[in-house]
């Protein structure tokens, strides 16, 4: 059923079956087929809505088809009130059938890479044996050698290998795996592209990480929330309640028609319209729709959440612990200043600089020669001709350099070139330490460079926060949510850089057990924390955050730990997971108060035209002029199965989201879902019933 | 609507306005343990009462227990209530001799199932009245049951609520106060004080206060006439502050002896309200954020604005067919104008909107006129007051755990729109608020619908045990949708705990005592118990900081939303019932067609004829 069948069938789509449209014409046929079948009573019990609407249906029918045996005055009208009233049961299902089809698609294409590969069990003297992955045990060992796939979940033991994980990913450059440190993890159905490793099997057949990717994306373990259950139980309580306001209006109108003397009790048809029309059909139809496509738009940016509660409680989040690097600063430091010192000219600073790092291929070099360029036009100069030699860094000297005409340009770290300039005979002037100070005080790291035994100056290297990181920040802020910076760097450089991106507060020198420390003293406070992680180390606090999303790059204790994989190891997506959450809850709630804002309208329309003949008075209420009893019932029933297709786009889609204060968000959406809830369905029914006489159906 | 009459009915909020506060305040330091300038005079008294009574002040409760001392002392209450009427006759302070052989030809027997009902309407705060009191009750009985109850049942309401409000205020903790001790002190430093003032203050204005037999006097046309007596002060000051409602006298607060000048009707309706108004800022205060309790008192403000004046409009609008007849309805320099009827002319047409809107926005239930003889749309005010659950303002105590439960439900249905998982005072609104939340909501409805519908279509053989008139609508008093109203009324009423009777239903039937009786015991434990079982979740939960991705649950968006929710939850769960009953009778009177009386149930008591 996957629409964007890979050509290599190991290899999916970057962006996993992702962004497939809405009305994909073959899930939109197979999930057709399942509306039928979600009608057994079995299944629609679980949504005690919709099988509240399917027994009305069936009692209709049952009490339709006996006025059509004998010729009843008004069968027309009954027989089309219970079509209708099927339509709504399978509208309901057709929502719900459609998100589940949609997370069958990418399931079936996940399932695809699940091809049962041959892997190499080391037995015990060094002999290997060729086993079929789905025989592998967790605690067995194989060797995986370039070319083969991986055959199951596991940890490397020895070697280093880069392998290919776009099976997964989506991504297909090549990462490198090896035995130790936090890059120990691999997949299985990766594949090694070079080198050779050792892998310990972690998991048993059956249980692999693609394995429960399968299971998730399917809904086959799809729990409800305890956010659904309770609105569940509230949608069921309201339908009690009206079940109860339509029940009891049966001896109302007996009543009624003896004391007027004239009309009759509502029929069973009409009675059950009433009902379907006030419960709440339009959230119930939808409820569990909507949490299987918040599922899925988690999926949608390639992040994988092991449960829907996860997707759930990140919508609460009060506190994101990010990590500096890579999330908040772009994780290489820059050069952003040339600081010349007193006697310096700073062309000439700039131009020993740049030279020194002309042979320096890291970040730091490469941007100290494109700051040479922007400021001082300075071209990077082709210099092997002059024969010179580079001389590179060590970690010994601390620093690296260019000999050329007898010159020794040199860079490094303050207190090395110092020393450099000493040993040459040269003096280190007094501002340097001060201005050395100085860089350190703001954050930055100073670079000293010397010309021998002159010392020139110093270049600033800033770690750069990213560009429109602190516009993200301040909304961030605006939804009410504390960002965090999570550093290993010094209070100082932290705290610097904590103020320029805007982040509420930090956490400096940070290690593993003061990031566990710091959610447990914000949860101890009442507050939901995420977080992002990779390391083994940080599988504690994965496993404490509420929201806890592992890179996939990261280990596998990291990935048990969370509750979600970012499949990207994207740790800024924590901020779109954030948002989704919210756009799931927004999506219920505004769902849900259109529903209950919609009965309004129908009793407009149902009770006058239940009571014309009886009270002839209550006509008064006919606000909306509907032609006919038979007519405004229908009109209103239509309406109301109408309005769950019309709304299933908006519940796989989410409604708009947008980051702004919840005040404004509250009036922004009682506007549009809660008056507007009310005041909808009164042109929406005088419509349809315009149309119904139209075409002398009612 | 004239100007005096407006300046009449906001002359009343102002005083509830300014009153609100100083009680609030006063009752939130009652409730916390503080020190009041009454702890001098009353404190020992509190102290004599754990003495003598064992309870130990500094222990608290589970809400489990909580709820089961509330159930303990309503099943006492009503033990001792039922026992003193069915044994009124051994009894002394009876000099009309009820239940006794002297007693005068006409008086209503003490039957079991009317004294069931009675000791259920006054335990559950509803003071439903199937009696006459001036020819059924002793004085011993009305001063030692019903009185001692009406302090009762009021205190409990309070402590109830207040033990809700902490489970707001808490965070973490297992209990949520000691219910006895919450009990003692509200009427101890609440109700007592309050009570005693409002007693002088009734009896200066002519209430009376006596044991005497009652007088036999002759009139100028020399007709008799038996003038009923009692302790009236002492139990009119409690009936209206604990909003209880049970008249001392069938006429309730439209009896000269209960009532007697506009003074004392204006002292009466600021005493329904002045407890479940002040309640919203003890709660305010105890959950430290004062703004949080005047959104209540908005939201309930606006309500009662909308009920008033729809009331009072609708009574000086007055019958158009009466008009047609050429009788002048309009307000002149000589007459009011307008629906006069069932109303006393000393209170006029806005007092009696006024004080009818009141008694039913509160669950109070007194009367100082015939809610029967309102017009249609006056007297859907009332009716869809109490359906409502009585939370504008409501019952003492009541009220605030009322309105908490709609505030439970909009943070519920509209939070989600914020983005988050609904949360209310940092307290996250979850599965089990939400079930307790509707279950209460579900017995209430079921109570009130389903008796009404079994009423309408019962029958019963004339001159049958349960009912001598008969099918169960033999007993009202007017034909087609005023009849429905009154049955409908009758078991909002008792539901509410409201105690107001639209009359016109004769109630004293063992078909009707029982079925009420069930709906008055529904409508108080199925509410109260799951609304302790919420307040014990809450406690329980951590409290969750606000920030500017909270809810804000002060203000005018929430105010609104909350009288949304009340308005749309009442209306959609009561539109079918409401609109067969005042509302078409409303376009049938505009057309010209009323419902005239079906007997002369009141020209039937002996004393009057």
């Amino acid at each position: 059923m996957a629409v964007m069948t890979p050509e290599v069938p190991t290899l999916l789509p970057t962006r996993l079956s992702r962004s497939r449209p809405l009305f994909d014409p073959a899930i939109v046929t197979a999930a057709i087929g399942e509306s039928f079948v979600k009608l057994s009573p079995v299944t629609l019990i679980k949504n005690p809505v919709m099988f509240v609407v399917e027994v009305g249906a069936a009692l209709t029918t049952v009490f339709v088809a006996r006025d059509v045996a004998t010729g009843g005055a008004s069968a027309g009208f009954g027989v089309q009130i219970a079509v209708w009233l099927w339509f709504t049961v399978l509208f309901a299902n057709f929502a719900e059938a459609m998100a589940e089809a949609r997370g069958t698609a990418q399931a079936d294409s996940l399932r695809k890479t699940k091809t049962d590969v041959v892997g190499k069990r080391l037995l015990s003297g060094g002999r290997t044996e060729q086993v079929i992955g789905s025989a592998l045990r967790a605690g067995d060992v194989v060797i995986c050698e370039a070319g083969d796939v991986i055959p199951g979940d596991g940890e490397v033991i020895e070697g280093v290998a880069s392998i290919d994980e776009s099976v997964i990913t989506g991504e297909s450059a090549p990462v490198i795996r090896e035995s130790g440190g936090d890059r120990s993890a691999v997949t299985g159905g990766t594949r090694v592209l070079s080198d050779w490793i050792k892998v310990r099997i972690t998991s048993n057949p059956g249980e692999t990480f693609i394995d429960r990717m399968i299971a998730l994306v399917e809904g086959a373990q799809r729990q409800k929330t305890p956010n659904e259950i309770a609105l569940n139980i509230l949608i069921a309580g309201l339908t009690l309640i009206f079940l109860l306001a339509v029940a009891t209006l049966q001896p109302y109108a007996a009543y009624a028609v003896s004391a007027a003397g004239v009309g009759s009790i509502p029929s069973v048809a009409v009675l059950v319209s009433l009902l379907v029309c006030l419960i709440p059909t339009t959230i119930g139809g939808l409820l569990s729709a909507i949490g299987i496509a918040g599922m899925d738009r988690v999926m949608q940016h390639n992040v994988l959440a092991m449960s829907g509660r996860a997707v759930e409680a990140s919508g609460d989040v009060h506190t994101l612990l990010l990590d500096k690097t890579g999330t908040i600063t772009l994780g290489n430091r820059q050069a952003v200043e040339f600081i010349p010192l007193a006697g310096v000219e700073a062309t000439e600073l700039a131009d020993a600089a740049q030279l020194s790092s002309l042979a320096d291929e890291t970040p730091e070099g490469r941007s100290i020669v494109v700051l040479a360029k922007e400021r001082f036009k300075l071209r990077g100069r082709e210099v092997s001709d002059k024969s010179a030699v580079f001389i590179p860094f060590s970690a010994h000297t601390r620093m690296s350099g260019v000999d050329l005409d007898h010159r020794q340009l040199r860079k490094g770290a303050a207190d090395s070139i110092a020393a450099f300039v000493r040993e040459k005979g040269g003096v280190v002037p007094s501002g340097f330490t001060e201005a050395t100070e100085r860089i350190a005080r703001t954050g930055g790291t100073p670079l000293a460079v010397a010309d021998g035994r002159r010392m020139l100056g110093l270049i600033h290297l800033k770690d750069v926060v990213k560009g429109g990181m602190k516009d993200r920040i301040a909304q961030l802020r605006l939804m009410g949510i504390r960002s965090v910076m999570i550093t290993g760097d010094n209070p100082l450089t932290a705290a610097a850089i904590a103020s320029e991106a805007g982040v509420d507060d930090f956490l400096a020198q940070a290690t593993p057990k003061d990031k566990l420390e710091y959610i447990k003293k914000e949860q101890g406070q009442g507050r939901l924390v995420a977080m992002t992680g990779d390391g083994t180390n940080d599988a504690p606090a994965l496993a404490q955050a509420d929201v806890g999303v592992a890179m996939n790059t990261g280990t596998m204790a990291a990935k048990e730990a969370g509750n979600m994989v970012d499949l990207d190891s994207n740790p800024t997506k924590l901020i779109e997971i954030v948002a989704i959450g919210k756009q799931l809850l927004i999506t219920r709630g505004a769902l849900t108060t259109f529903s209950i804002a919609n009965d309004v309208a129908k009793y407009f329309a149902i009770i006058p035209a239940m009571f014309m003949t009886t009270y002839p008075a209550l006509g008064a209420m006919n606000i909306m002029g509907l032609h006919t009893p038979q007519s405004a019932i229908l009109a209103a029933v239509i309406f109301n199965a109408l309005i769950i297709i019309a709304l299933v786009p908006l519940a796989l889609r989410g409604v708009k989201y947008r980051p702004e204060s919840a005040a404004a968000m509250l009036r922004r959406n009682l506007l549009i879902y809660g008056l507007g809830g009310i005041v909808a369905p009164f042109p929406g029914i005088w419509a349809i019933d315009q149309l119904l006489v139209l075409l002398h159906l009612a | 609507m004239t100007a005096i009459g407006i300046y009449q009915i906001l002359f009343f909020f102002l005083i509830i306005l300014a009153l609100t506060k100083p009680v609030g305040m006063f009752m939130a330091r009652v409730f916390q343990g503080e020190r009041t300038f009454l702890h001098p005079i009353l404190r020992p008294m509190e102290r004599l009462i754990y003495r003598l009574s064992g309870v130990r002040e500094d222990v608290e409760q589970h809400w489990t227990q909580y709820a089961g001392a509330v159930l303990a002392i309503s099943i006492a209450k009503f033990a001792f209530t039922y026992l003193i009427q069915r044994l009124q006759g051994f009894l002394p302070l009876n000099p009309q001799g009820f239940s006794t052989a002297a007693a005068a030809q006409g008086a209503t027997p003490m039957t079991p199932d009317l004294a069931f009902n009675t000791a259920v309407s006054f335990m559950t705060n509803t003071n439903w009245q199937s009696y006459v009191g001036e020819t059924t009750m002793s004085y011993f009985v009305q001063m030692a049951a019903l009185t001692v109850q009406n302090f009762t049942s009021a205190a409990a309401g309070i402590a109830i609520a207040i033990a809700l409000v902490r489970g707001f205020a808490r965070h973490e903790v297992k209990t949520i106060g000691n219910f006895w001790v919450d009990f003692t002190r509200a009427t101890v430093y609440v109700l007592l004080p309050l009570a005693f003032v409002a007693a002088l203050i009734f009896a200066s204005q002519g209430v009376v206060q006596n044991w005497d037999a009652y007088t036999q006097a002759t009139t100028v046309e020399g007709a008799t006439q038996t003038i009923a007596q009692g302790p009236v002060a002492s139990q009119e000051a409690i009936k209206q502050l604990g909003t209880n409602g049970g008249g001392f006298f069938n006429a309730n607060s439209a009896h000269p002896f209960e009532n007697p000048t506009p003074l004392s009707t204006t002292l009466q309706i600021l005493l329904i309200f002045v407890l479940p108004a002040a309640l919203t800022y003890t709660f305010g205060s105890m959950v430290k954020d004062t703004r949080q309790g005047w959104s209540l008192f908005a939201a309930m403000s606006i309500m009662f604005f909308i009920g008033v004046f729809t009331a009072y409009w609708s009574e000086q609008r007055g019958n158009p067919i009466l008009a047609q007849q050429g009788i002048e309805t309009a307000v002149t320099a000589t007459q009011p104008g307008g629906n006069m009827e069932g109303k006393e002319v000393r209170f006029g047409i806005a007092q009696s909107a006024l004080f009818a809107t009141v008694t039913t926005d509160a669950s109070c239930g007194a009367v100082n006129t015939m809610h029967d003889s309102f017009t249609p749309l006056g007297g859907l005010v009332p009716l869809f007051n109490m359906q409502t659950g009585e939370v504008i303002f409501g019952g003492v105590g009541a009220g605030l755990y009322g309105i908490l439960l709609y505030a439970i439900l909009a943070v519920f249905i509209a939070g989600l729109m914020v983005g988050r998982t609904p949360e209310y005072l940092g307290k996250k609104i979850e599965q089990k608020e939400v079930k307790m939340a509707m279950l209460a909501l579900i017995a209430c409805a079921f109570s009130i619908l389903v008796f009404t519908a079994i009423s309408t279509v019962l029958q019963f053989p004339k001159d049958s045990y349960w009912n001598p008139q008969g099918p169960a609508i033999g007993n009202l008093n007017n034909a087609g949708p005023h009849g429905f109203a009154e049955i409908l009324y009758a078991y909002t009423s008792g539901t509410a705990n409201n105690g107001s009777a639209f009359a016109g239903i004769s109630a004293n039937t063992p078909w009707y005592n029982l079925t009420i009786g069930l709906a008055m015991l529904i409508g108080r434990f199925l509410f109260l118990l799951p609304l302790l079982a919420v307040a014990g979740s809450l406690a329980a939960k951590k409290q969750i900081p606000v920030t500017s991705g909270t809810l804000p649950t002060h203000g005018g968006l929430f105010v609104g939303l909350l009288v949304g929710t009340v308005l749309i939850v009442g209306a959609l769960t009561f539109f079918p019932a409401l609109s067969l009953g005042p509302i078409v009778e409303h376009f049938l009177m505009r057309q010209g067609r009323l419902f005239s009386l079906a007997i002369p149930s009141l020209m039937d008591l002996p004393w009057l004829s």
